[in-house]
């Protein structure tokens, strides 16, 4: 019973991973909230977006709690005013180091106000901007990679329910019932506007075209997909057949091509990050490092 | 155990935030409150990860407590992951009239992932809280809140909410 008095913790990038993912897809689609092209779409978009936000504060909270002892510790190795870093270790013993130098204890804020961006571990797929050739913001490709991502988050949240870390466990639970909706939202919405007219038709084929090639990145080989070996995390190649006959199954309904894949895959969940991720944080970010000590 | 049932009876006046008509126990998000080596614990749990309601409940949680003078500790605990299944009989019926039709009780295995089928099929019918037809239809699956869906009856035109079964 030894096990049970101390439970495991999944490393701390895979929890990053998980969270980034969440965090960047919400602030990136948050930016529908008051353009929605109806309302209850509006309306839609701002409460998943509220959900993906929930998701990645969880999991910040958690990996806070259990590795900010170790974060403080090395915070004095930075001046002042730099971000937090994440020092590149073998497979789940990367460390942060760094800080602003205040001696504060990292919470979920630090995490999510004071990374930079190539210390972000999300999949390059969320970053990318709402744009396509036929608008600088389009539903199309909103709902393709709403689609895509929550696929896979339907599979994995479900898997990871019985992960060896109880706290991720129970997050995997809670997240698992939202996603339900998020898959069943953007389906619905790809079999619309796939099945709808030749405009609908032609700018999700060209969204799915698009998107498409950044999904490889779910199942390339990397640091993090090593972690997912652990009893606290999913390998994720256990994942990718169920993903395929979920994605086939709505093009096939929604009347469009599965690309032939393909270009190589990105590589955000290393860090390497497409140029669209650092004006997202710079956003995001930028009042919490203006005021780092704001309280509202 | 007095200041235990003391508790329980200061938190059963505590009304949600959005739905003031229940309470958070009614709603199931006040869990327990124990007493541990530490002092007295309140445990609640999030309905949805991103309810911004969260921070209000903990506020209203802490002042109804100051009211009575008690001081104890607020935890939050994810798992089990709240249901609307925890919402009683008596509870659905305050929210059918006070305009909200009820969570349906979620269905046998509806914790398996499903593959929904097209639009219409994945509805199942809910019944309209003003007129009682269940000639309804989904306008959205996101309305006010996140835990409530958008529809409108077909007979006597009235839009309403739908609290999501969860």
């Amino acid at each position: 019973m030894a096990a049970l008095a101390t439970p495991v913790t999944a490393p701390l990038d895979y929890l990053l991973h998980l969270a980034d993912n969440a965090l960047v897809l919400g602030q990136r689609n948050a930016e529908w909230c008051g353009n929605g092209p109806v309302l209850e779409e509006d309306i839609a978009l701002a409460n998943m977006s509220l959900d993906l936000i929930g998701q990645a504060r969880m999991l910040y909270q958690h990996a806070a709690k259990i590795y900010a002892p170790t974060l403080v510790a090395s915070r004095t190795a930075l001046p002042p005013g730099g971000a937090l870093r994440l020092r590149p270790g073998g497979a789940g013993s990367a460390a942060l180091a760094g800080g602003e130098g205040t001696g504060d204890p990292v919470t979920e804020d630090t995490l999510a106000y004071f990374r930079d961006a190539n210390d972000f571990r999300n999949y390059t797929l969320l970053e990318l901007p709402h744009a396509s050739d036929a608008s600088e913001r389009d539903y199309a490709v909103t709902i393709t990679r709403n689609f895509f991502y929550s696929a896979l988050m339907l599979l994995l949240w479900e898997a990871l329910q019985t992960s060896t870390d109880p706290q991720l466990a129970a997050i995997a639970g809670k997240s698992l019932k939202e996603v339900r909706y998020h898959f069943r939202h953007s389906r619905d919405w790809l079999v619309r506007l796939g099945d709808g007219t030749p405009e609908s038709h032609g700018r999700t084929q060209a969204a799915v075209n698009h998107l498409m090639p950044y999904t490889q990145e779910y199942w390339a080989q990397a640091a993090i997909n090593n972690i997912a070996a652990s009893e606290t995390a999913v390998g994720m190649a256990t994942l990718q057949t169920r993903w395929d006959d979920l994605i086939n199954d709505a093009l096939e309904e929604a009347g469009l091509q599965r690309p032939r894949v393909m270009a190589k895959p990105a590589h955000g969940k290393n860090g390497r990050h497409s140029e669209h991720l650092a004006p997202l944080l710079a956003e995001m970010q930028s009042l919490a490092r203006a005021h780092p000590q704001a309280r509202w | 155990m007095n200041s235990l049932q003391a508790i329980w009876d200061a938190l059963d006046a505590v009304p949600d935030p959005e739905i003031p008509v229940v309470s958070i126990r009614e709603l199931g998000i006040l869990r327990d409150v124990r007493q541990t080596s530490t002092g007295v614990e309140i445990i609640i749990t999030p309905t949805y990860s991103g309810c911004p309601a969260m921070g209000q409940i903990e506020d209203d949680i802490r002042t109804a407590l100051a009211q009575q003078q008690i001081s104890a500790r607020i935890s939050i605990q994810l798992a089990p992951a709240w249901t609307t299944d925890w919402i009683s009989a008596a509870t659905k019926e305050k929210l059918r009239s006070y305009g909200i039709a009820p969570p349906h009780t979620t269905a046998p295995g509806s914790d398996k992932v499903v593959r929904f089928s097209p639009h219409k099929a994945a509805v199942d019918a809910v019944a309209c809280p003003q007129c009682g037809s269940v000639n309804t239809t989904e306008t959205s699956h996101f309305g006010s809140t996140a835990c409530k869906a958008l529809y409108k009856c077909l007979d006597c035109l009235e839009p309403f909410d739908y609290f999501k079964s969860y």
